[in-house]
């Protein structure tokens, strides 16, 4: 286990200065994630135009490092795609996060897959798994217009 | 007392955890144990092994009698009146379940209010939550100061005609704050109001006396004495034990069953149902004796230096935050640093072998009151050390380091 793998400089930087923090007013999707254990919280906000493009993403929330660096990076990521790309995109990170080495969809650029897989680092450290995934299935509810407020202890 | 020997007593400190010496701050949450305890569990399982209170074979007597060893052990060093008033259960957790079922199925009736304060961990909130759904009571919350602690004044601020319990915290597993339970017994007690304590943080680290506290119910965790997992105690005085209804329904807590009707055992039977974690209850004698032979006042002292030493230190480094300054504290020290977060704070200390804990530690009322979502805590042990301190202090900088504080 390396800390610098877990800390890499892009997510200090996100961690720190989270883009696309806050709200906008007309979002059309929305939902609530939390982790009970550690009190974090995320709550995503996104519009979906006439063609299901994501035209505007933001978050609230606070957490630590990787959770408010993975949602600053991933709403960064999927604004201007289109939802089923979204979900390709869910799925491939959340796989990657879980269990493969690399990330395989078509729909990200190299240099996109460069800054997600920055986030690989957690995969060492089996606690910290949730910080990065919340964000994450909490975009999956939003979608899906879920009104299940999304926990990361079941 | 020589720590050096204490720690030795303890096996987790012979190898290395992940390459490094184990620095263990985590005691509030759990402690270590000591060699005498695991070794009493493998001992019993492998030469002893019988269930109690039943058979008349061998076996089954004397582990009958180990088992209630350790009741009257528990009931010296507690000074209860009568080893009768010691219940064993799974944990405080189980124990302040008890209290508040048996209590609230006999004494609470809408609109009664229970009166906890803003520093209780969750297993002193959640019980009387249930009692507010099912029969609408109210809950009310004595409120802490700047200091993070919990005067008698605003125990007695909280206090209506309504009030029917009273159920506090010992000492703080946040702030450290020990509160004047002995105050709040005898405030409670002038207009009959009984006392609940939850003593999760007491009993390991504090010199207790029932008779003196006379309190009516004091909560212990087996864990958090050196003791095994799955063992706690119930202390309730004698005329709550035999006046309140069982609390499960089982072997061995009755006297007579019929398919007319049930009579229920004499104490403690009556609220230890089904077959009770007899391992743990035998090795937590262990555990007493244990303390016993340090000795409270030594425990209490080591770790009040340890406190001393640590506030100092923390004190100094530069963005580290402590929460609370409780003027009577016991040997735990939150703290947040401007910039990191509890979490990544307990991640970069683990690397190098410190353990502390980050989060709510079971305390969201006082997070929220406190306006912070999580802290991050270290709290001591016996077998805590200075140097475990200064190993703190510099993974604390480091952290700093890579976050570029």
């Amino acid at each position: 286990m390396d800390l610098k793998d877990l800390y890499q400089e892009i997510i200090l930087d996100h961690g720190k200065n989270p883009r696309n923090l806050g709200k906008f007013d007309n979002y059309n999707k929305d939902a609530k994630g939390n982790n009970p254990l550690c009190g974090d919280n995320v709550h995503v906000y996104l519009r979906l135009n006439e063609n299901k493009k994501v035209e505007d993403i933001a978050f609230e929330g606070h957490g630590c490092a990787i959770s408010m660096a993975s949602a600053s990076i991933m709403t960064d990521m999927v604004r201007g795609k289109e939802e089923k790309e979204v979900k390709e995109i869910i799925t491939d990170f959340l796989g990657m996060i879980k269990e493969k080495d690399s990330l395989e969809t078509n729909i990200l650029k190299d240099d996109e897959k460069t800054k997600l897989m920055s986030l690989s680092g957690v995969k060492q450290y089996p606690m910290r798994v949730k910080c990065a995934t919340l964000s994450w299935h909490t975009l999956t509810s939003a979608l899906d217009n879920s009104d299940q407020i999304v926990k990361t202890e079941e | 007392m020589n720590i050096d020997d204490i720690k030795r007593e303890f096996p987790i400190f012979d190898d290395k955890i992940q390459n490094n010496d184990l620095v263990y701050l985590d005691s509030a949450n759990s402690s270590q144990k000591p060699r005498v305890v695991v070794d009493r569990i493998y001992d019993f399982y492998t030469k002893e092994f019988s269930n109690v209170g039943r058979s008349v074979h061998y076996l089954a007597v004397a582990a009958t009698n180990l088992y209630e060893q350790t009741r009257v052990s528990v009931q010296k060093y507690i000074n209860a009146k009568d080893k009768d008033e010691i219940v064993f259960t799974k944990g405080a957790t189980e124990a302040i379940n008890l209290v508040a079922n048996t209590f609230g199925q006999k004494y609470l009736s809408e609109g009664d209010e229970v009166l906890l304060t803003e520093l209780e961990h969750h297993s002193n909130y959640v019980p009387w939550h249930f009692l507010r759904k099912a029969k609408n009571i109210k809950i009310e919350f004595a409120e802490i100061n700047d200091d993070g602690e919990v005067t008698l004044e605003a125990i007695e601020k909280k206090i209506t005609n309504k009030t029917k319990i009273i159920s506090v915290s010992h000492l703080s597993n946040v702030t450290g704050a020990i509160l004047p339970i002995k105050e709040i017994v005898e405030l409670a007690h002038s207009k009959n109001i009984p006392v609940l304590i939850d003593g999760c943080q007491g009993a390991p680290h504090l010199r207790l006396d029932m008779q003196d506290i006379d309190c009516d119910f004091y909560a212990i965790s087996g864990h958090k004495m050196y003791g095994p997992t799955g063992i706690g105690v119930l202390y309730a005085k004698k005329k709550w034990l035999e006046d309140l209804p069982p609390y499960q329904g089982g072997g061995g807590m009755i006297n007579e069953v019929k398919k007319e009707g049930i009579t229920y055992g004499e104490l403690p039977n009556k609220y230890e149902a089904g077959t009770m974690a007899t391992a743990q209850v035998i090795a937590f004698n262990e555990s007493i004796k244990f303390m016993e032979k340090i000795g409270i006042k030594n425990i209490e002292k080591h770790e009040k230096e340890l406190l001393d030493y640590g506030l100092e230190k923390l004190r100094k480094n530069n963005s580290v935050n402590i929460i609370g300054n409780p003027k009577e504290k016991g040997g735990v020290i939150s703290f947040t640093i401007e910039g990191v977060h509890p979490h990544d704070i307990a991640t970069i200390l683990d690397e190098d072998g410190v353990a502390i804990r980050a989060g709510h530690h079971c305390c969201q009322i006082l997070h929220d009151k406190l306006n912070l979502p999580a802290t991050a805590r270290a709290s001591f042990g016996v077998y805590n050390t200075k140097d475990d301190i200064d190993k703190l202090d510099e993974a604390i900088n480091k952290c700093k380091k890579i976050f570029n504080l």
